[in-house]
């Protein structure tokens, strides 16, 4: 147990940890030709596609050390985008240190500090690592003093490297070996093992991604998961290498997976304790802290008919992205779904694509919103995440919402173009830092409701794609806000109703009922497209009816190939949505959130 | 149907009587908005004609007694009373046919002579169709017609006094550049003719044709939603105060008996068979169709072979779909059950009945003149 160190590797996003895990491995392990890529560990097609890490990642490393000892270490590479912050936080439950990357042309971001503060809080040693020393611009003073004062670690103990170069690996190595403790527990002591991460396999069940603090496992042991109570042998146990490495046992202080033939899925809880049947640990591990979602959208599988496959997709999925939280939700529209939590908006969208590429399941997905608070006459609070919860309006004392403080960085040129942006979307409190010459940095604070809907590519557009933008949550403000409904022929349209601010009621109105009209086919009855707050009518439109549709001649030829016309639009029935008597198709759902190509 | 054999086929001799169609499938020259397979080749005739009547032996005795018989094209015309009188002997010995039975033949005016009337007669034709198409020369010769004005108007005139118990006259409308008033100007100098059958289709640009190719290019447009609305109500009141009752989306009958009996069998899914080359069938909820293309239809037969190109055998909810696609285009309309089979039929009939699409009568959904007007949309509110 002296010989295994448990890491993670942590920074800001694009600071190199993927590229850095790659050079460790590569000091460390035979690499096959054809495995050889940037960005090893970025095994999904997104994050290749995305050139981000969207997963954390675990392989272990032989490293003999300048002491001439053999050293277990277990790599976690984790993602340093902040939707995915869950899946560091995870790792970090599992590992004795961290290597703290910092990019010494960027210096300390938002994520160095709030991946700083969750290794704080695990109580892990820390190795502050300045990285791509060898770009020019590189500032490796500068980010030194920033160690110290914005990060409060000594900035003489970071390592200095290059993960593109190759340039200081053997020191990050030894830092590793040296600095960070060997894990605690004891081999004898019951098993306790925590499951950080599992992924279902439909041959073998779930391998679940483990951590052990206590005892050992071996293939033939009949494990106990003590949440569910549920009871498995083990067929497998193993390290992560390249790919799955079975070994005869996993013991005290490693980082391995396990594979019990676990087909019910909803057996295994990310976070839950393993332990032996026959010699259970007398408590189980503390697990991990529930996942805050900022996020939330309904989804609803396209035909009614998938819902118990989109039901099993989710809870599958979900062993996988711990994150993502849901629970049931249905509407009158759209049938049954699921209202589900994600932690961003980049969240939202990679399961969304996840959904669809690994389960084959596509969706209609609602318009993401925020979670609102209410505090209500009678002085109870509330929290309404889902715009069919709106209360009773006549009951409502105050109203507020999440904020965010918005960092945009942008050539000086388009301050202009960019602080408008923020005012139309009822940004207040702007500051300025010039971080370099011909750049500046804005700070907004933005509702976060206004940003999660197409800000990003308003400002992706109006700076000709040179904007950055990042932001962090401040909390609650009071904030007026009216609950907007979409109303066909009279009908609610429950999925599409949301919570606006009164100011923005209007303009959201008027665009989605413009969007309504765009999608929804004519029909044979006119169609009044209205939003309206409450019973007041703000916005509408009109579908006309059909006026002539009818061929002329209809003979003998002609009838087989009308009725295959019908029945093709009968199979495409399934696909449509009823309001009322109106039909609309799912790709209307979708519309209302796109920006109209202006 | 297969050919040959006949346990169910007699049970349809309790319901109304089949029809028989033959297709002639030769014409003088192409019109550019047809999407008919025709042949210019008219040696192909007595080939045509062996084939046909090698088809016709197939079917003998799995019919009972016809009551119409619908020589269409293509251009019937075209043939000669010889090879008519040729048709005619054989379908006559193979089949048996009712008393009093329709037996219609569709002409062009440029094919029409004095003798070739008399000889239609002769031969027992009850009912002849006029290709009109329109009374204005500039018309007739954007549609590429063989004929004048004047020469449809003689024709018109011979066909009235030889002697046939019907004339029926198909006209065309919403042609590029025309108006209501011109299209009235039209049907006012027809009318003064009294035929009794009337059939106004709206010009379609069909995908394959000449005239859609045109179209394509720009050269001219058709009318839009809102004029082609504009012209079937007019036309539909137009000859409704002049005593046609609009029975069918195109079809107009001076007087009830003046429907024509041999089209209505398509539409109410009374049995018909049909011969030659394109022809559909239909009897005991099973529909076939033969070869389109002449030179198979003719190899086909040849060789000894089936001219049937496909069949289908429809299921009871088909039979229902087909019977709303085909009610809701007629005013014989929609048995108001097979609507409510559907899961929000009586909704959806209230509402059409509110938005004034449709009647109710003896338990039949009737579409009215606006409904007609959108019949194709109709039958998708009523879908399982
Ligand atoms: N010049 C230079 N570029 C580097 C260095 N390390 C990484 N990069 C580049 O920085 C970019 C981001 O590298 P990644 O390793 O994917 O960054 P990451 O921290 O894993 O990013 P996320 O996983 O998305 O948070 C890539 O283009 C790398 O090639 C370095 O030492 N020097
Ligand atoms: S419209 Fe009649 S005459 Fe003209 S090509 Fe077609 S079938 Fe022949
Ligand atoms: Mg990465």
């Amino acid at each position: 147990m002296q010989q295994i160190r448990n890491f993670s590797i942590i920074a800001h996003i694009d600071h190199g940890k993927s590229t850095l895990a790659d050079r460790l491995i590569q000091a460390t392990i035979m690499v096959p030709e054809r495995l050889r890529r940037d960005q090893m560990l970025d095994t999904m097609d997104l994050e290749r596609e995305r050139g981000i890490t969207i997963k954390s990642n675990t392989i272990t490393l032989p490293y003999v050390a300048a002491d001439g000892q053999e050293y277990a270490l277990n790599l976690i590479d984790t993602p340093g985008h902040v939707d995915f912050s869950y899946e560091v936080s995870r790792a970090l439950a599992s590992c004795e240190g961290v290597l703290l990357l910092v990019d010494a042309s960027q210096g300390v971001e938002a994520q160095t500090l709030a991946n700083l503060y969750l290794a704080l809080e695990h109580d892990l040693a820390i190795i502050p690592v300045i990285n791509k020393i060898d770009l020019p611009q590189a500032d490796i003073p500068g980010t030194k003093e920033q160690i110290r004062r914005e990060l409060g670690l000594d900035p003489e103990s970071a390592v200095l490297c290059s993960a593109k170069e190759g340039i200081g690996i053997t020191e990050v190595l030894e830092a590793i070996v040296r600095r960070i403790p060997p894990p605690r527990g004891s081999p004898e002591e019951p098993l306790r093992a925590l499951i950080f991460d599992a992924q279902y396999d439909s041959f073998r069940g779930t391998v679940v991604s483990l951590r052990l603090f206590d005892g050992e496992v071996r293939p033939g042991d009949v494990i106990r998961l003590m949440s569910t109570r549920a009871t498995y042998k083990v067929e497998e146990v193993g390290l992560f290498g390249l790919s799955r490495q079975p070994a005869a046992r996993l013991r005290a202080g490693q980082v391995g997976y396990l594979i019990a033939g676990i087909k019910q899925v909803s057996d295994t809880r990310i976070g839950d304790t393993i332990t032996l049947d026959a010699r259970p640990a007398a408590a189980p591990l503390p697990g991990f802290k529930e996942v805050k979602p900022v996020v939330f959208a309904s989804i609803y599988p396209v035909s009614n008919d998938d819902y118990p496959a989109l039901a099993d997709a989710l809870e599958k999925y979900k062993l996988n992205d711990a994150s993502l939280v849901y629970q049931k939700d249905s509407s009158a529209a759209l049938g049954q779904g699921f209202r589900c939590g994600f932690l961003g908006l980049l969240h939202l969208e990679i399961v969304q694509e996840r959904l669809a590429r690994e389960f084959g399941q596509s969706l209609i997905m609602t318009v993401p919103g925020v979670r609102y608070e209410f505090t209500l006459t009678d002085g109870t609070t509330l929290a309404v995440d889902n715009p069919q919860h709106y209360p009773d309006p006549v009951k409502i004392k105050e109203t507020r919402e999440p904020y965010i403080r918005a960092s945009i960085i942008i050539p000086e040129r388009y301050v202009g173009a960019v602080m408008k942006l923020c005012l139309e979307r009822r940004g207040v409190n702007p500051h300025f830092i010039n971080p370099s010459p011909g750049r500046v940095e804005l700070r907004y604070d933005l509702p976060l409701a206004e940003v999660i809907i197409d800000f990003y590519d308003k400002l992706k557009s109006v700076t000709q794609g040179y904007g950055s933008f990042d932001y962090e949550l401040i909390g609650y403000r009071p904030s007026d806000l009216v609950k907007l409904d979409i109303l066909l022929n009279g009908e609610k349209v429950d999925a599409l109703s949301m919570i606006v601010h009164r100011e923005r009621a209007r303009e959201w109105a008027v665009r989605v009922c413009e969007r309504l009209k765009e999608e929804i086919p004519r029909q044979q009855f006119k169609i009044a497209i209205q939003g309206a707050i409450g019973g007041k009518v703000i916005a509408r439109e009109t579908i006309s009816a059909f006026r002539k549709d009818v061929t002329a001649k209809c003979y003998g030829g002609d009838v087989t190939r009308k009725r295959k016309l019908l029945e093709r639009q009968k199979e495409g029935k399934k696909r449509l949505k009823m309001v009322g008597s109106v039909t609309i198709p799912q790709s209307a759902f979708v519309a209302v959130l796109k920006t109209k190509n202006e | 149907m297969s050919e040959g054999n006949t346990e169910k086929e007699k049970e349809g001799a309790q319901g109304p009587a089949p029809g028989l169609y033959v297709h002639v499938p030769f014409c003088r020259g192409k019109c550019p908005y047809c999407g008919f397979h025709s042949s210019t080749d008219l040696t192909l005739v007595p080939p045509w004609l062996a084939a046909l009547e090698e088809e016709a032996g197939r079917y003998r005795e799995a019919f009972p007694a016809f009551d119409t018989l619908y020589l269409g094209g293509g251009t019937p015309s075209l043939l000669s009373l010889g090879d008519l009188e040729r048709l005619l002997a054989f379908v006559r010995r193979l089949f048996a046919f009712a008393p009093g039975s329709e037996i219609t033949l569709e002409a062009n005016p440029d094919d029409l002579t004095p003798d070739k009337l008399r000889g239609y007669r002769e031969l027992g034709i009850t009912r002849l169709s006029l290709g009109v198409q329109s009374l204005e020369d500039r018309e007739l010769r954007f549609l590429g017609r063989r004929h004048t004005a004047a020469q449809a108007e003689w024709a018109l005139n011979a066909a009235l006094t030889a002697g046939f118990a019907a004339v029926a006259v198909d006209l065309i409308y919403g042609l590029p550049g025309q108006s209501l008033l011109t299209w009235e100007s039209t049907l006012n100098r027809l009318l003064a003719y009294r035929p009794q059958h009337l059939s106004c289709y709206q010009l379609t640009a069909e995908a394959g044709t000449i005239l859609m190719a045109r179209l394509e290019q720009g050269e001219f447009a058709l009318p839009g939603e809102e004029d082609g609305l504009a012209f079937f109500l007019f036309t539909s009141e137009f000859l409704g105060d002049q005593g046609y009752c609009h029975y069918e989306v195109s079809n107009f009958a001076r007087g009830q008996e003046n429907i024509s009996r041999h089209n209505r069998k398509y539409w109410q899914h009374v049995p018909y068979l049909g011969l030659g080359p394109a022809a559909h069938s239909f009897a005991e909820g099973r529909r076939w169709w033969n070869q389109a293309d002449l030179t198979a239809y003719l190899k086909a037969l040849a060789r000894g072979e089936t001219p049937v190109a496909g069949r289908e055998v429809l299921t009871p909810e088909q039979l229902r779909l087909e019977a709303l696609l085909l009610g809701f285009r007629t005013r014989f309309g929609v048995e108001v059950g097979l609507l409510l089979a559907a899961p929000n039929g009586q909704e959806n009939l209230a509402r059409l009945r509110e938005t004034g699409l449709v009647e109710l009568s003896d338990g039949l959904a009737i579409p009215t003149r606006e409904g007609l007007a959108v019949a194709d949309r109709l039958p998708e509110l009523f879908l399982e």
